[in-house]
Order: structure tokens, then C-alpha cells, then sequence
């Protein structure tokens, strides 16, 4: 029972082998578009495509392509369930892998948009994949049809078999595949009902789940080049600084260093023949810094600005109904409150890291990416190549979280260093140390908000005022205009879909006074919903013990025009027993909070249960959450990325903050920056409502529902609000 | 210089006494099932077994280890996948990502190994490998599972 065995040597050598081999295999297959590309044959026989989504071996294994990333979420299993649904394939034969950067580039883009993040993977690219199996099952058909000389509307698809149902002649996709091939791929394809689906809807178990377990799944972090060299790199820990001196002496001397460099005029880098002995030699470099304008920048000076952002004349408008200042001059209750949002730091459990191979004619870099086009573009402006003599090879992602979609600065970074080295690999891989200070940090925020309530306690207006930090305007300053950053209200928006409000609110008026610290932002899985939630669903909360009612119920009383908002608030609540007396936890009375929002085109709710002891110790027991993401293509997947939702968002919620001191992050590794463990797990209860009649995402939505709900429920137990994260810092304890 | 015994095969390796186990092993021995993810020893990406006790391979230097001690790594648990914690994860659908799954189930198979039949507090309690993707659910299914199946078996 349990007995380890012990393999033999030869084992531990065929590993070694296997993971070369998985390598050579997974960047060696050629592809029509890459050999046509590079004006080189292929270096291997390979089977045709039958059209760009879609390759069938003569052994009716059938790869799909796909042009997202998959970095946990499951989007490579999902986007396969659907090509393959069309396609009318053997799910049992389906395998999968990523056209190129450089493929997609050559090819005007046939793959579409390969960015994975905004929880897009399956909601934007769902109709032309869908389309790309049709055509393809509509070729295979059509080169049986020729080869029997019947017409291919008496033969049917399924199972990768082909039927002529005259005659009952049969044959399989790899033995037309070729011919298939050869067709025009059809313009006028039909997609299914999703109600007729067979696999997409379906649990089906993960494609990438088998080398997940003995080791043999390779990351960035693994990949092995031969001749290749390792780097380990320190930038400027205040952000805008740069180096003004590096004493490099002791570090050349030492063992297996081959060079230190600079990279760019902000960071130095070692190069080794091992990382260890790189980064070892790294500590060992003695660089004088010019810290530059934010050298004295903290938290609490960044503070003062955005609370003078909360009262500031001059904000840009998110959502108006009404008139709000009318609305709260006319009640009869007036309710106020501040609340705060912290940075925080991605922390992906694989550091950025990228390998890269510099020579005058061409650049290539096997990376970790969320986004290859994006990577691509920074790879050849930082070679100083042409996108075409430039080539990304995308590899699976040790976790994303939106830290390795739009920004790539860890790629310009090992570009620069293979650079410095014409023709030799090298591997650049931050230490988790560098990881944390070099982030792309969830924005900083605060919201007042302004609530009136009349005298049988209804809501007569409402105002959110945002101050803070705009990812857009530090990523892509150009989609800013007149000082609007359009995505900051996600969740608030009055329309379109994407992320709307759930309430009518008679009298309202939420709008945003950017304030941008030094301090880089990104998109962070969540995004910008998961401040706005805590913001107006706390204060929901508040409005509604201050008139007096149940936080339900005074919800309620605003949605009837948000009927997908409601239902899945309602499911929650029926789930979680809202109404009755939660059954008490070793002793501990039992308390529940709600939220519901609308982001990433899906709508989610959450109710918690927690109780807090009179030490002020808090335990978060059960988590009910409800989604309608309109279609649900694997509802096991879904409910993973609800379940991991809560363990990213309380994360957040519990310990997530990363502050700044002299200018830089002061947390650097998990001692100081806490995230979730097992032991702080509540079980989860997830439910999946797809309504039908839109697409949207699972990643994100439900992460910004864990706080709120957490918030609200601490409240319920403490009479406490708190209003600012993280929740470890505020005391609990029963007075 | 160091004499490790990784999975069961005696290994020379060159390398400063100083070196964690971690970079011996994902560097010298082209085994990088096991992974780095903080260096101090606090998230467990690094878990191996020496002498069937889950250990952190980050913080510990090579020097620390000789032949006689054993070292297995996730390349090394089963020829197979076909360790009973394996097959749960299968089954479960365990890993998102995966990056921390080693370290989470060399922690997991060394748990069963002292403990056959954990409680659910046991497995909270035992693992503290932090994963970010947040499979923990998942994880204590599937030990649970694996516990059963390791009794039936």
C-alpha cells in the first residue's frame, strides 16, 4: 500500500530524454503557414490541415489548434469541446496545440486574436471556432462524397466516421483528410444549437490534466536549450530608477559566471551557466541606484492624493440617472461612507521568466504568455527585427492572472540580455523577490459613496465618487479620452452587457477622479470589478441596516429591472438557507453575507458564512456562489474556476496588500505577502445557471464577488464594517 | 561534489556544497518536475520525499544530504502515474495550471504514506502548499479519495 517504487537508472536518464523529447516535439512540428513563411522546407513529413483549426493523422487523431493560452483556466479543453462538437469528431482522439505568434502573423491573422485575458478565451473567439470545426467536418464529408461519387448531402459525420446512408459505405477523417484538404474551405457555415450539443456542454475532463502529475508537463521555467545559458537580473526596486553604478568585480570571479550586464539603464543582469550560480553571484554585484522623482514615495503620501481625488471639483463620468444631488437632499437619512482599495501583486506561482536566441537575422523566445501577438511585438522592437525574422513560442503558463498578457516586460528583458550574446540561449528567471517588487499591481483606489433613504427607508440616491489609479492610462495610455478611463466602472456601467449595475437607482451619479501613483498597475485577475463590488455592495449593505431591513430584501426592492442580477442573487440565497439561522461551527454562531454583480459578460452572486470569535478570530465556512455565463461549454471547469475564484479573491480579501515605502514594494515573498492556504479554505457550493442567448466568462466574474460577500457577513457577525483590505489587519475582536 | 541517491540511483554531481537540492536536482539532474517558487521555503512547489518524509527542497543545501539518504522526486513516486494519489488526481481533474501539483502531490503521497486515513482537518492541517490557481477543494477530495482507494487496494 502506498509502496514508493524505485526506479532504476535508466529511468531517471529516460526522463531526462523525455523531457528534451517533449521539447524538441512541441516546437519542431512544422506548420504549412511557418515552412511558407520562412521560405524553408518542413523539417519533417507532416499531415495537411484540413483547414487552419483542424489537422486529422491518417490515424484519426485530430489536433486542434488553438490560439489562446491555457494557463489553469481550462479555455485549451473548452475551445477544443467546441471545434470538436462541429468537427463531429472522437473526443477520445482529440489532441491540441499552438499555432505561433509568427504563424498567425504570416497567415493575415487566420487564428484571430490570441490575447487571453478579460476572461475572453471561449466569449470572443466561440462563432469563428465553432465555424472552423463545421468547415472542416463540412471538407471531410465533402472529400468522401468525391471519392464515392455520391453527393455529400446523402452522407452524415459522427464520431469521425462518415456514412454514405444509401449504400452504407463508411470512412473515417484520416483517410480523407488529404483530399479534405485539397477543398476550398467553405464561406457559408452553420453552427449548432447549443441545445444539440454532445461534448461542448459537457464535463468532459481536462485535455492537459495526464502530464500534470509525474513532472512531465514543461514550463518556461523548464525548458533546456542546448549550449544555453541562465540569467538571473535586479531592476531598479523603485520604479523610474535606474543604474548608476555597478561594482561587478567579486561577481565576475565567481564560478560559472560568464557575464554581467545591463539591461536597458534600469536593471543588471548575471549571466551563468547555471541560475543558481547566477543569482548567487547576482546578490554578490554591488549596484549603486538613481532612485529618481519617486524615491520618497509611500503609501500614505499616495493616500493624501487620491483622498483629494474623493472630493475633487473636476471627475469623469461613469453612470448618471437622475438627479443625484437632488435625490440625497431630499432624504430624510443621509449615509456615508469611504472605502479603500490596496495594490497587490499577482504572484503567480511560476516568476516571469522567458528563453530567447539572438542572432543579426533572427530572434526567437519561448515564453509563458497570456498573449503571443503581444509578445511578439515586444520581442522584435526590443531585437530590432522585423515582426517576420522574430518568433514567439508560446509555452503553458505556471498561472497568469492577467500579470503576463499586456505587459512583457520580462521578454524585452531577455531579448535585451541575448542580445548582448549573438547566437547563445539564454534563460532569464526572476527570483520570486524580483517577482514581487517588479510587478504590474491591481490598482489603488478609494470611493466615497453617499447614500439618501427616504422614510419608509427606500433609497433616494446614491453617489460613488472613485479616486485612484487607471490601468488603462498606465498600459494603454492612447484609449484614454478626456481624462476617462472607460473600463474603471466595470460593474457599474448603466448598459452594454459587459458589466452592468443590477440596480435602478432613482437619483445616481458615480464617477472617477484618476489619480495615477508611480507604481505600475495591470490588469489583475478581476480586474477593476473587484473594487467596484466591494464599494457599492458593502454600501448596499449598509444602506440597508440603516433602513432598517434585510440586506435581501432591500436589494430586491431595486432589481426588478436586472432579472439575470436577481436570479442569481436569489439562488444564493435559497441555496444558503438566507433567512433561517445557520447551524452553529464548533460553538461559533454562523453569520451570512451577500453580494451579486455583473463582469465579464456573466452575472455571479456569492453568499458567506463566517464566524468570528470573540478573539477576532475569523473563518470563513461555506461559500454558496451562482453564475450565469449565458452557455456553460464544460460546467466541471466552471465550477473549478468558481472554486478558484474564492481562493484568489479571499486571498485578496484576507492578506493581499502590498504597500510602498521609500518608494518601493515592501513585501518580497510569501512570509511577508500571505496568500490562502488549505487550511483557510471554505468549502464551496457552486451553481451554474446558464440562461442562454449570450457568452460570457468564467476566470474573473466571481473573484470579485469573494470580499463583498466576506465583508458583509463580518459585519452580520461583528457589527464591524470594515473598509479596507486586508481583513487580517482589522480587529475583530468582540468589545 | 555530492553523492545523492535520487529515485533510487546514485548520482555524482559537481556543484558548490551550498547549492539547494532544488537547483541540483532541476539543473544536474534534468529533473525539473520539482519547482521553484519562492526560495524560502514557504510555498512547497519544491516537495520531495527523502526517506519517505515530504521535505522542501529549496532552502536545503546539498551538502546536508548523502547516499544514504533517499530521495524521491515526482519523477521518481511511480513508473506510471500510477500512484494512488495520482490516479485521484486524474479522477478529479485535480491540477489547473499544475505548477504547484509536484510539490502538492509528493506533500499529499507522504501525508497517506504516515497517515493512511487523514481527516479532513489532518489534510488542512498537513498540506500547506500553497497553490494560486486554488485547487485546494480538489486536493482534499482527492486525497480523501486516494485514502479510500489505498485502503480497498
Amino acid at each position: 500500500m502506498n509502496a514508493i517504487r524505485n526506479p532504476s537508472r535508466r529511468r531517471i536518464l529516460g526522463t531526462a530524454v523525455a523531457a528534451a523529447g517533449a521539447f524538441t516535439l512541441g516546437f519542431r512540428i512544422p506548420m504549412p503557414g511557418e515552412a511558407a513563411a520562412q521560405g524553408t522546407p518542413a523539417a519533417a513529413p507532416a499531415s495537411p490541415e484540413v483547414n487552419a483549426w483542424v489537422v486529422v493523422k491518417p490515424d484519426d487523431t485530430v489536433v486542434i489548434r488553438i490560439a489562446r493560452s491555457e494557463m489553469g483556466q481550462g479555455t485549451l479543453t473548452g475551445l477544443a469541446q467546441l471545434v470538436a462538437e462541429e468537427l463531429e469528431c472522437d473526443w477520445a482522439k482529440v489532441t491540441t496545440e499552438y499555432p505561433t505568434p509568427g504563424q498567425n502573423l504570416a497567415r493575415g491573422r487566420i487564428w484571430g486574436n490570441m490575447s487571453t485575458g478579460g476572461s475572453r478565451g471561449i466569449r470572443d473567439s466561440h462563432d469563428y471556432v465553432r465555424k472552423g470545426g463545421a468547415a472542416a467536418r463540412m471538407m471531410l464529408v465533402q472529400a468522401a462524397a468525391n471519392a464515392w461519387s455520391v453527393p455529400a448531402g446523402e452522407c452524415r459525420a459522427a464520431a469521425s466516421v462518415i456514412t454514405h446512408a444509401p449504400t452504407g459505405r463508411t470512412t473515417t477523417y484520416g483517410q480523407v483528410a488529404e483530399a479534405a484538404g485539397r477543398l476550398p474551405v467553405p464561406t457559408d457555415v452553420a453552427v449548432k444549437n447549443p441545445a444539440d450539443w454532445k461534448i461542448a456542454g459537457q464535463p468532459v475532463p481536462r485535455l492537459d490534466t495526464r502530464a500534470k502529475l509525474n513532472g512531465s508537463q514543461v514550463y518556461g521555467m523548464d525548458l533546456k536549450l542546448p549550449g544555453m545559458l541562465n540569467a538571473a537580473i535586479h531592476a531598479c526596486p523603485v520604479f523610474g530608477g535606474k543604474v548608476r553604478e555597478v561594482d561587478s568585480a567579486e561577481a565576475e570571479r565567481m564560478p560559472g559566471v560568464k557575464r554581467v550586464l545591463r539591461v536597458g539603464d534600469y536593471a543588471v543582469a548575471v549571466v551563468a551557466d547555471t541560475w543558481w550560480r547566477a543569482k548567487t553571484a547576482l546578490d554578490a554585484v554591488k549596484i549603486t541606484w538613481d532612485e529618481g522623482e519617486h524615491a520618497n514615495a509611500s503609501s500614505a503620501s499616495f493616500e493624501a492624493v487620491m483622498r483629494e481625488g474623493l472630493e475633487a471639483p473636476q471627475a469623469a463620468l461613469g453612470n448618471r440617472a437622475g438627479d443625484a444631488a437632488a435625490g440625497l437632499a431630499g432624504a430624510t437619512k443621509r449615509i456615508e461612507a469611504v472605502y479603500g482599495y490596496p495594490h497587490q501583486n499577482h504572484a503567480c506561482m511560476e516568476v516571469m521568466n522567458a528563453t530567447a536566441v539572438w542572432t543579426p537575422e533572427r530572434c526567437e523566445v519561448w515564453t509563458p504568455t497570456q498573449n503571443g501577438e503581444a509578445a511578439h511585438a515586444a520581442a522584435a522592437e526590443a531585437a530590432g527585427l522585423p515582426p517576420a525574422q522574430t518568433e514567439i513560442h508560446k509555452i503553458h503558463l505556471g498561472g497568469g492572472f492577467g500579470r503576463r498578457g499586456a505587459v512583457h516586460d520580462w521578454v524585452r528583458q531577455v531579448v535585451d540580455i541575448a542580445k548582448q550574446m549573438p547566437g547563445t540561449p539564454v534563460k532569464l528567471l526572476w527570483t520570486r523577490e524580483e517577482d514581487m517588487l517588479q510587478g504590474r499591481f491591481h490598482p489603488v483606489t478609494m470611493c466615497k459613496l453617499v447614500g439618501g433613504l427616504d422614510a419608509e427607508g427606500k433609497l433616494t440616491g446614491l453617489t460613488m465618487r472613485i479616486s485612484g489609479q487607471s490601468i488603462v492610462a498606465g498600459i494603454f495610455p492612447q484609449n484614454i479620452r478626456d481624462g476617462r478611463d472607460p473600463v474603471v466602472f466595470q460593474g457599474l456601467n448603466a448598459s452594454g452587457g459587459e458589466a452592468d449595475i443590477g440596480y435602478t437607482i432613482p437619483n445616481l451619479l458615480i464617477d472617477h477622479a484618476m489619480r495615477n501613483p508611480h507604481v505600475p498597475p495591470g490588469f489583475w485577475r478581476g480586474v477593476n470589478l473587484n473594487q467596484n463590488a466591494i464599494y457599492l455592495e458593502c454600501f448596499m449593505d449598509e444602506l440597508a441596516h440603516a433602513a432598517g431591513k434585510d440586506p435581501l430584501e432591500f436589494r430586491r426592492a431595486l432589481m426588478a429591472n436586472h432579472p439575470k442580477h436577481l436570479a442569481v442573487l436569489n439562488a444564493v440565497a435559497e441555496r444558503a438557507g438566507w433567512g433561517t439561522p445557520a447551524a452553529p461551527v464548533n460553538g461559533q454562531a454562523v453569520h451570512r453575507g451577500l453580494c451579486v454583480t455583473h463582469g465579464f459578460g456573466s452575472y455571479v452572486a456569492a453568499c458567506a458564512e463566517v464566524s468570528v470569535s470573540d478573539a477576532g478570530d475569523l473563518k470563513v465556512h461555506r461559500i454558496v456562489a451562482a453564475t450565469d455565463p449565458g452557455h456553460a461549454v464544460n460546467p466541471q471547469q466552471i465550477a473549478a474556476q468558481v472554486e478558484g475564484s474564492f481562493v484568489y479573491g479571499l486571498s485578496a480579501a484576507l492578506y493581499g496588500a502590498c504597500t510602498v515605502k521609500d518608494g518601493r514594494i515592501e513585501q518580497t515573498n510569501f512570509d511577508t505577502y500571505p496568500v490562502m492556504r488549505m487550511a483557510d479554505m471554505p468549502k464551496v457550493e457552486s451553481i451554474i445557471l446558464p440562461s442562454g442567448g449570450f457568452w460570457g466568462g468564467v476566470g474573473e466574474p466571481t473573484i470579485a464577488v469573494a470580499a463583498p460577500a466576506v465583508l458583509n457577513a463580518v459585519f452580520a457577525a461583528t457589527g464591524k464594517r470594515v473598509r479596507s483590505l486586508p481583513l487580517q489587519q482589522a480587529d475583530l475582536r468582540r468589545t | 561534489m555530492a553523492k545523492l541517491n535520487v529515485n533510487g540511483s546514485i548520482m555524482d554531481v559537481q556543484v558548490e556544497d551550498d547549492t539547494p537540492l532544488l537547483w541540483v536536482l532541476r539543473e544536474h539532474l534534468n529533473l525539473t518536475g520539482t519547482k521553484y517558487g519562492c526560495g524560502i521555503a514557504q510555498c512547497g512547489a519544491c516537495t520531495v520525499h527523502v526517506d519517505g518524509a515530504a521535505m522542501r527542497s529549496c532552502a536545503m543545501p546539498v551538502s546536508a544530504f548523502d547516499e544514504t539518504q533517499k530521495i524521491v522526486t515526482i519523477e521518481g513516486l511511480s513508473p506510471d502515474s500510477s500512484h494512488p494519489i495520482q490516479q485521484a488526481w486524474l479522477a478529479l481533474d485535480v491540477p489547473q495550471c499544475g505548477f504547484c501539483q509536484p510539490g502538492m502531490i509528493m506533500a499529499a503521497a507522504a501525508l497517506l504514506a504516515n497517515t493512511p486515513r487523514p481527516t479532513e482537518a489532518q489534510i488542512r492541517e498537513e498540506i500547506t502548499n500553497i497553490c494560486r490557481c486554488g485547487t485546494y477543494n480538489r486536493v482534499i477530495a482527492g486525497v480523501q479519495r486516494a485514502a479510500g482507494s489505498s485502503a480497498a487496494g
